[in-house]
């Protein structure tokens, strides 16, 4: 019998036997070196500085490659095994590349009431990005299923490069959005 | 706390200074002896407002008062990770008015003598983390933070962190793990935070609507504050209201106002024409509430005692069409989702409950599939390092129990039940 296994997640950390992809570049610019290890400095313990430090990685890179990781581990002085297992950990650390612009749509229960599902697929048809599939072909867009925003009085909600957050998204406010990323008026990766 | 939110300019010091008496409760509280302090804290009787409604005064009590071995350090911690679906109270505070958590922060910082605040930000929050950031310096500049606060010789400040979109980092421990720089996963208790916290010092975790409130304890006194809502519950708090109401939202209100009130005078009422079928009353780990539970008094006890539990506050409100299968899925992908991985119970109970539901909701539910599904939350239930375990228990097993009949039309009929519609987005589905 055919047994449904339960959904995949797209933000999974790796599945097994996959690798990191390669980044085209992958050393962190002196003066991000020189933040992170201002950032570390601030903290009882330099251990602290690996969430913002990754954020910092992530900005220039766009996402975490294993080579990302490592400049982290040397740039705060803490082993490379910690890094990457932080980096695995946290769902917004991308362990894999975006689309420019990247689509995290809530579907939790309270925007499920409202209509979630159907922004969803809109936002699939309009970009023509799948869930979980990585950016399309023109390196334009990506989308995924995310859980609960702390939006859910205002729902659907949307956040765009995990920075630009918007609520009460219908089909009209999604043509907005995707024409004012066309445009190129929201920053890409966002942070 | 809500006041003057959606007023975009409300978060800076002098509007807050100059309209809502901002800062006076933080200057009573720096000529008072901190033990005073926490007294006064004790006398709200204010209960946490993250989920568990421990109370804060007893809590602020356990923070060792000398500990001269250590290098004198204890934390202050606010749970800025609200992520609870259903739950988005949180946001407005940081958003509209975070000088009221920054001097309440301050008063905490007092009363348990730290030097050093947190606040902890779940990673979404990115956009709201700079505006905080502003208002901090803004505390700063007027001499509020940093070092000889006031003249009085104590140095305090706050710095902010952020995580990185994990639900478990809203658990006082992970959250400590987090902050260090770690995975956000639970720690064994005992030791407690109290004693053992962030960075190895004794730490207290607060969550931002609790450390917004000590700042009108303090300007109205204790016992005055006490006044509100009801004897055991007392204070105002903040609900979110989200789901199938008119005016879904945030309310304020005293404790111990029923549900329907909230639900039908203030939120409006079902906003789709089709009668209201269940409640969540606080944040998606509660179990359910059906039509005979509306009148129930939203406070902490009465909502126990119904087989609720009043938790974040957040409501959510579904009508009759709702495929109650589908929210049942949904909320459990959730907790499978967000589970840390450390407890088997936890780890492979959510998974094996999500995978039930999941071909339940396909039309391949088996005749035993029920019981199966029954019998995991006591097999999970109390058996795990940190509560999201039983917060996954909460909405299965009273959903299972009270809409018995939509679980078992879908194993008959493999499909939803007549006059139900779809929530869940086809795509992703077919793509799995
Ligand atoms: S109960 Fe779940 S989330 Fe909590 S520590 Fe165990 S595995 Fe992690
Ligand atoms: S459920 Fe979508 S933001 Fe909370």
């Amino acid at each position: 019998m055919n047994h449904p296994l339960p959904p995949e997640t797209s933000d999974a950390p790796l599945a097994p036997g996959e690798r990191l992809p390669k980044a085209k570049r992958e050393k962190l610019s002196p003066e991000s070196v020189a933040k992170i290890q201002e950032i570390a400095a601030r903290f009882p313990d330099k251990l602290a500085g690996t969430l913002p430090a990754l954020y910092i990685a992530q900005k220039e890179f766009g996402f975490l490659s294993l080579g990302a990781m490592k400049e982290v581990a040397a740039a705060l002085g803490v082993p490379e095994g910690h890094v990457f297992g932080v980096a695995t950990f946290y769902t917004m650390f991308r362990k894999r590349p975006v689309g420019r612009y990247h689509f995290e749509v809530c579907t939790n229960l309270s925007c499920a009431l409202n209509g979630a599902a159907e922004l969803l697929q809109k936002v699939i048809d309009r970009t023509g990005a799948r869930p979980g599939e990585g950016p399309t072909a023109d390196g334009m867009w990506s989308v995924e299923e995310v859980e609960c925003l702390a939006s859910c009085g205002s729902g659907p909600c949307i956040q765009i490069n995990h920075g630009v957050f918007d609520e009460f998204v219908d089909e009209a406010k999604l043509e907005a959005i995707i024409d004012a990323c066309r445009r190129g008026e929201t920053a890409a990766w966002g942070e | 706390m809500l006041r003057g939110a959606g007023d975009l300019d409300n978060w800076h010091l002098k509007v807050y200074e100059g309209r809502w008496e901002g800062y006076q409760g933080m200057k009573k509280a720096l000529k008072m002896e901190p033990t005073a302090v926490t007294a006064e804290v004790k006398a709200s009787d204010i209960r946490g407002r993250g989920g568990a409604g421990f109370r804060t005064g007893l809590k602020w009590s356990f923070m060792p008062k000398d500990t001269p071995e250590r290098k004198h350090t204890r934390y202050l911690v606010c749970n800025g990770d609200e992520g609870e679906p259903g739950t988005f109270k949180d946001r407005a505070i940081l958003e509209y008015n975070p000088h009221q958590l920054i001097e309440g922060m301050i008063i905490g910082g007092w009363a348990m003598q730290c030097r050093m605040g947190f606040i902890y930000l779940r990673g979404e929050f990115s956009w709201l983390i700079d505006k905080l950031e502003a208002a901090i310096q803004e505390a700063r500049d007027a001499g509020y933070l940093g070092r000889n606060i006031l003249g009085t010789g104590w140095d305090f400040d706050i710095l902010t962190y952020r995580g990185a979109g994990a639900y478990i980092c809203g658990e006082e421990t992970a959250l400590l793990n987090s902050l260090e720089g770690r995975r956000g996963e639970p720690r064994v208790k005992p030791p407690f935070p109290a004693s053992v916290g962030a960075f190895g010092q004794p730490t207290t975790v607060n969550n931002v609507e609790t450390l917004a409130a000590v700042a009108p304890i303090l300007r109205m006194g204790g016992a005055e504050y006490a006044k509100l809502g009801t004897p055991g519950n007392t204070g105002t708090r903040i609900y979110g209201v989200s789901g199938h109401v008119k005016r879904p939202g945030l309310y304020e209100l005293p404790l111990g106002l029923p549900l329907e009130f909230l639900m039908n005078d203030l939120a409006g009422g079902s906003s789709t024409g089709a009668k209201i079928k269940a409640v969540i009353p606080g944040g998606s780990s509660a179990p359910v509430f059906t039509a005979k539970d509306f009148d129930c008094p939203l406070d902490f006890d009465t909502v126990r005692a119904r087989g609720s539990m009043a938790g974040s506050g957040g409501l959510i409100v579904m009508d009759e069409r709702t495929c109650m299968v589908q929210a049942t899925l949904r909320l459990i992908k959730f907790y499978a989702h967000e589970s840390c991985g450390q407890c088997t119970p936890c780890r492979e109970g959510c998974n094996w409950m999500e995978m039930i539901l999941h071909r339940l909701e396909h039309g391949q539910g088996r005749p035993d599939d029920l019981d199966l599904l029954a019998s995991l939350p006591p097999r999970i239930n109390m058996r795990t390092l940190c509560p999201l375990g039983d917060a996954a228990c909460g909405p299965m097993e009273s959903m299972l129990q009270k809409f018995r009949d939509e679980f078992e039309y879908h194993v008959q009929h493999k499909t939803c039940m007549p006059g139900t519609r779809s929530i869940l987005p086809a795509a992703a589905l077919a793509a799995h």
